[in-house]
């Protein structure tokens, strides 16, 4: 069996390449080049940068592997970089990594296991393919702190099936020890942070190419009053309490940012309590769930699944929360969680106030 | 090169015995390219590789004496020509790139048409390093002649196989790589004319009459000399088994495998050439599915992150994106025997028909 190992040049995925060799596997190891600054200059700084593509490269000699540079620059800047900062233009909180994983780590990949001669894709991801009813599915990482399965949720049960994640049932210290027992110079590399496109401040990265929303705007209340103004929506984030510049008793949180306006629309905790959201693009791993099933809902990557019951309304999902939620914010993904199972999920594109 | 690793090891700048001999190895390695490339000895330059030799070709006369010469060259060049006509242009050189055709082969008249009054250097290299098309450089030199222009020509990849000389190539300058020609890596010439002013790129203690400084590759320099004299020495042998061996790749490819394009089409290429497009199939894929087998080709040009960048060859040549990502370079080299096209054209038909 032969295994097609994308290679980021971090520790999690040169460990699941070494898993891999050692599991009998004959494996090639590729680097995706994703990201040209529009200059034409290659990133020196943040993720996925020369550096990295260097570590994979070293990582492949030392294990022995051929290793090559695919260039899949032209996918990420047109499905990623752009498609962020027009969610952003749109006033939406995008999650770039879930479009990655879609369109090109799997979207782009998959489709070349088979041409490149290979049997199965691998990625370091921490997240587990086991089986249900029958059927591959998509699990929970082992380690709960690492857990990648909300990036991961738009795989079919049919790409899964093409698709392994060695490192799923490690934690990272165990993926760490893996590392230096086959002394991999990855080993102690710090992890890598989110938006590996950008180096330094997103905020900057937007304005270089939203001009507009540089333009200052009102903040206002739920009543539609002025209680404050700002410099531009770009770095509004719904839930986001800090930097508001609004001294008042209670404090304000941001419920709602619409860049055609420039407004931001501020409002107690209280307001940014949601009952329900609306969710497009749904795919579910494998069958869909039946009306009105109740299941865990993660509103976005850092947060708990939370329980809350499903109904199909035409194209979109209504999901309906047990306890209203704070902080839902349009733009990111809502994965839907039986157990330690991935159902599926979509784009959160509406919610409801409770 | 061997002793000049080792016991030899002395700076011919110094003035000792060691050193002496070192300059001597030097001098003589520089007589014997000059020799080859018709030169006199004292218009040898040995630079650190065939891009230096160009850039210090192409910056050196436009910027010589001050000037900031016009420059005309071609939209195939190598980046070392491309790159470093950019950069006199940002300084204030008049710059004009000449298209080529469909096949990649720029035409004469169309250069005599783009020099100026301006102009103070054409570069046109001698036959193209990706798809081994040749240039009609000594037309060229006719088409320019007695304007007071000099003409540059790159002849890395053509000099193993054809008669590089000055004279051949009727061109002012003329650079070389060693490792193109079994030589070591890491080592240029530049050939000129007798009394070319010549604006340093590399400035500091003034070796090579001050047209390249920094202490010499003393071991690589002798082995580039070697490796030119053996080279031409070698090259009927090695145009007769090369020749051979295409002609039976592309052949017994071209019997099994429908629909290849011969990206030259009838145009004079090299020999040790066969540049080829599989309609369909992505050559990226291609690449890695040969290496896997031990058949090393290539596409396009490495980048920094080793990923195979858009070849700017193909584009000007008028192929699409999609097309040039199906284009796939085949070199045959001196250690090549004729079979070895049999060998190779079985290996790529298996793998195009397996991708298809």
């Amino acid at each position: 069996m032969k295994a097609l190992v994308a290679m980021s040049g971090g520790v999690d995925s040169s460990v699941a390449a070494a898993l891999m060799l050692e599991a009998g596997y004959e494996v090639i190891g590729v680097t995706l080049k994703q990201w040209v600054a529009p200059d034409g200059s290659l990133p020196t700084a943040g993720c996925c940068t020369v550096a990295d593509a260097e570590d994979a490269r070293k990582v492949a000699a030392r294990l022995g592997i051929p290793h090559y540079v695919l260039d899949h620059s032209a996918e990420f800047t047109a499905e990623v970089v752009d498609r962020f900062v027009a969610d952003y233009a749109a006033g939406l909180t995008p999650n770039p990594c879930v479009e990655c994983n879609r369109r090109v780590r799997f979207g782009a990949l998959l489709g070349r296991v088979e041409p490149l001669g290979c049997d199965v894709l691998v990625t370091g991801h921490y997240a587990r393919i086991g089986t249900r009813r029958g059927r591959p599915a998509l699990l929970r990482a082992a380690d709960p702190a690492k857990d990648q399965s909300y990036v991961l949720h738009m795989l079919p049960a049919a790409d899964l099936a093409r698709v392994r994640f060695p490192i799923g049932d490690l934690t990272k210290a165990e993926v760490r020890d893996h590392a230096s027992r086959l002394g991999l110079r990855t080993a102690a590399k710090p992890d890598s942070q989110d938006l590996c496109f950008v180096a330094g401040d997103y905020r900057a990265f937007l304005q270089a190419r939203l001009p507009e929303i540089r333009r200052p705007g009102a903040m206002v209340d739920a009543s539609g009053a002025v209680v404050g103004k700002h410099d531009g929506v770009a770095g509004f984030t719904v839930g986001q309490r800090r930097g508001l510049g609004i001294a008042v008793g209670e404090p304000r949180f941001v419920v709602a940012v619409d860049p055609a306006t420039a407004t931001v629309r501020v409002g107690p905790r209280s307001d940014l309590a949601v009952a329900a959201c609306r969710v497009s693009g749904v795919r579910f791993v494998n069958d869909p769930v039946t009306p009105g099933e109740a299941v865990a809902v993660k509103v976005r990557y850092r947060s708990r699944p939370v329980p809350a019951r499903l109904f199909p309304q035409g194209e979109v999902w209504r999901v309906a929360f047990t306890t209203p939620q704070e902080a839902v914010a349009p733009g990111q993904a809502a994965v839907f969680y039986r157990d330690d199972e991935v159902l599926g999920g979509g784009t959160i594109t509406a919610t409801e106030s409770s | 090169m061997a002793p000049y690793l080792d016991g030899e090891f002395g700076n011919p700048s110094g003035m000792h015995a060691v050193s002496r001999r070192a300059k001597n190895a030097i001098e003589e390695a520089r007589e014997r390219v000059a020799a080859v490339v018709g030169a006199h000895p004292l218009d040898v330059v040995f630079t650190g590789a065939g891009t230096e030799s160009d850039n210090l070709a192409v910056a050196g006369v436009a910027l010589a004496g001050g000037r900031r010469g016009g420059v005309v060259t071609t939209a195939i060049e190598h980046e070392a020509v491309l790159a470093t006509a950019h950069h006199l242009e940002r300084l204030g050189c008049p710059l004009t790139i000449v298209p080529v055709d469909q096949y990649g082969v720029v035409d004469p008249e169309r250069v005599r048409d783009a020099v100026a009054g301006s102009t103070a250097v054409v570069s046109v290299m001698a036959a193209n390093n990706e798809t081994g098309a040749v240039q009609p450089v000594a037309a060229i030199a006719e088409a320019v002649a007695g304007r007071g222009i000099l003409l540059h020509s790159d002849a890395v990849q053509a000099a193993v196989s054809r008669p590089c000389s000055l004279d051949d190539l009727g061109v002012d300058l003329l650079t070389l790589s060693a490792h193109k020609l079994g030589g070591p890596q890491g080592v240029g010439i530049l050939a000129l004319r007798p009394g070319i002013a010549l604006e340093p790129v590399i400035h500091g203690g003034g070796q090579e009459l001050g047209r390249r400084s920094g202490t010499h590759n003393v071991a690589g320099i002798v082995g580039a000399a070697a490796a030119l004299e053996a080279a031409v020495a070698d090259r009927k042998r090695l145009v007769d088994d090369v020749t051979a061996a295409r002609q039976r790749f592309e052949s017994g490819l071209t019997s099994v495998v429908s629909g290849v394009v011969f990206t030259v089409g009838d145009a004079d290429r090299l020999v040790q050439h066969s540049h080829l497009r599989f309609p369909g199939i992505d050559a990226e894929t291609l690449l890695v599915r040969l290496d896997g087998i031990g058949l090393a080709a290539s596409a396009g040009s490495a980048c920094h992150s080793g990923a195979i960048a858009a070849s700017h060859v193909l584009t000007a040549m008028g192929l699409a994106p999609t097309e040039a990502s199906e284009c796939v370079r085949f070199t045959f080299g001196w250690d090549t025997r004729p079979q070895d096209g049999d060998t190779a054209a079985a290996l790529v038909a298996a793998t195009v028909g397996a991708l298809r």
